[in-house]
């Protein structure tokens, strides 16, 4: 009996992941003008790089840039994740699904949404600026980890502050320190790769990025509905 | 004697002082006799770390309850924290003035404090933009434990894997390897101890008055 109990909740999660999820990605579609606005922002943002340094002569100029586009870009996209689920719509959720299912589907969602502007982010800066990365593929494995790490993070702290009246400048303030760990380790893998070094001088970093996404990740699900339910 | 313990710190305060800056200390080249700063700076970030780790276990005890005091509790701990941060902070630059020949040099160290700096401020900032007790409790519970986790992986694991001015990192030699002698060790250790109680003093001392004034006002 309890086995099946078991089977059951654990169904029942898996759809409520789902639907939600389904659910965000329907509202997002429906009211295109907040993803657009990110994508124009960044095109924006490494467009006005591009004007001012035409060209960039030196590897770490190239992944500094990158790295300070690519965080300030998904602050914006992420600091109000939870617009929706604030206020009224608030209570509509609040009886319909676990915590824990919302922040799951959240989490899957900004990780979606930042890699779609890690995505156009790589290419702009691919195409304005050439590839100076040695190691390419070390390259983008260290990305994608510093990108999962950093929506992970970012997704609670904008629970958090969606708790808050003044939501933009808290996030900023709240999320730029607890960030930092992921994205110095990030940086420096990425350092570390785009001289040419490969697995063996990269792996510490890459594992403790893992590790501060795991950590981050069972954080936000154990934390979240203490958030929740006030 | 329920204050034992705040004797003992008086009493240890006063030796790490005099002996601090009397005893024998090892002449070092370079360092000479600021290596009595160590007896300071480092004792300094060890409170530090200290008050914000029973800050966060006041934090859970205050998500797993209703009760205002452990939140209290853990904002207070924060605040004495916070004031042990800035003053190994000025130690610190005031050491690396004379021993590295600048206030602030980009070492991962230093980096990580800067960042334990922010982290705080921004839980305190967090703290003056919720009106309501029991949420405010609830919600900067959440960000100083999330935040706590994170910080600490950050500072525990990343200098070990970078260069660092500091001993002990990236080929320098540990204080402890050879430098640190016995009559060092003899006011190091208790130093430790005396500032860690008198950090956990001014934080029960802060916790008592923002609780009489809770009482005064509500």
């Amino acid at each position: 009996m309890r086995n099946s109990y078991f089977w059951d909740f654990k169904n029942k999660f898996l759809q409520q992941v789902l639907s939600l999820l389904y659910n965000n990605f329907r509202l997002e579609f429906r009211n295109r003008s907040a993803v657009h606005g990110i994508l124009l922002y960044l095109v924006s943002t490494v467009f006005v790089i591009y004007l001012i340094f035409a060209q960039l002569e030196e590897m770490s100029t190239w992944i500094a840039l990158f790295w300070m586009v690519l965080i300030f870009a998904a602050i914006n996209a992420d600091f109000n994740s939870f617009r929706n689920e604030s206020g009224n719509g608030f209570y509509f959720y609040y009886q319909l699904c676990h915590p824990a299912a919302i922040i799951f589907s959240k989490l899957i969602f900004n990780a979606f949404l930042l890699l779609l502007i890690l995505a156009l982010n790589f290419l702009l800066f691919f195409v304005l600026f050439g590839n100076p990365i040695e190691n390419t593929s070390l390259f983008v494995l260290t990305l994608l980890l510093g990108v999962l790490s950093i929506s992970s993070t970012l997704t609670l702290t904008a629970a958090i502050a969606s708790k808050t009246n003044n939501n933009s400048t808290l996030t900023a303030i709240l999320a730029l320190p607890i960030l930092l760990p992921s994205i110095l380790t990030a940086i420096k893998a990425s350092v570390l790769s785009g001289l040419g070094f490969g697995w063996e001088e990269c792996s510490s970093y890459i594992i403790t990025l893992a590790l501060l996404n795991v950590l981050s990740i069972a954080l936000s699900y154990v934390l979240f509905p203490y958030l929740w339910r006030s | 004697m329920k204050y034992w313990w705040k004797v003992l710190t008086v009493i240890l305060l006063s030796y790490v002082l005099i002996a601090g800056l009397l005893v024998e200390v090892p002449r070092q080249i370079i360092l000479y006799e600021t290596i009595r700063n160590l007896y300071f700076h480092v004792p300094m970030w060890f409170s530090m770390i200290f008050l914000f780790f029973i800050s966060v276990v006041y934090s859970v005890k205050s998500l797993s309850g209703t009760d205002l005091k452990h939140d209290r509790k853990a904002v207070e701990l924060v605040n004495t924290g916070i004031i042990f941060g800035i003053l190994g902070t000025l130690t610190g630059s005031i050491w690396a003035k004379f021993t590295w020949g600048a206030w602030w040099t980009n070492d991962v160290k230093l980096n990580g404090s800067a960042i334990t700096m922010l982290i705080y401020l921004a839980y305190i900032v967090l703290r003056g933009s919720l009106e309501d007790e029991q949420k405010r409790a609830r919600i900067s519970a959440v960000y100083n434990i999330f935040a706590f986790v994170l910080l600490i992986v950050f500072i525990g694991i990343l200098p070990r894997m970078t260069d660092s001015l500091h001993p002990g990192n990236g080929g320098n030699p540990g204080f402890n390897n050879y430098d640190l002698d016995d009559n060092m060790k003899l006011v190091f250790y208790p130093a430790v101890l005396a500032w860690i109680l008198l950090g956990w003093w001014i934080a029960t001392l802060r916790f008592r008055i923002s609780n009489l004034q809770q009482n005064l006002f509500t």
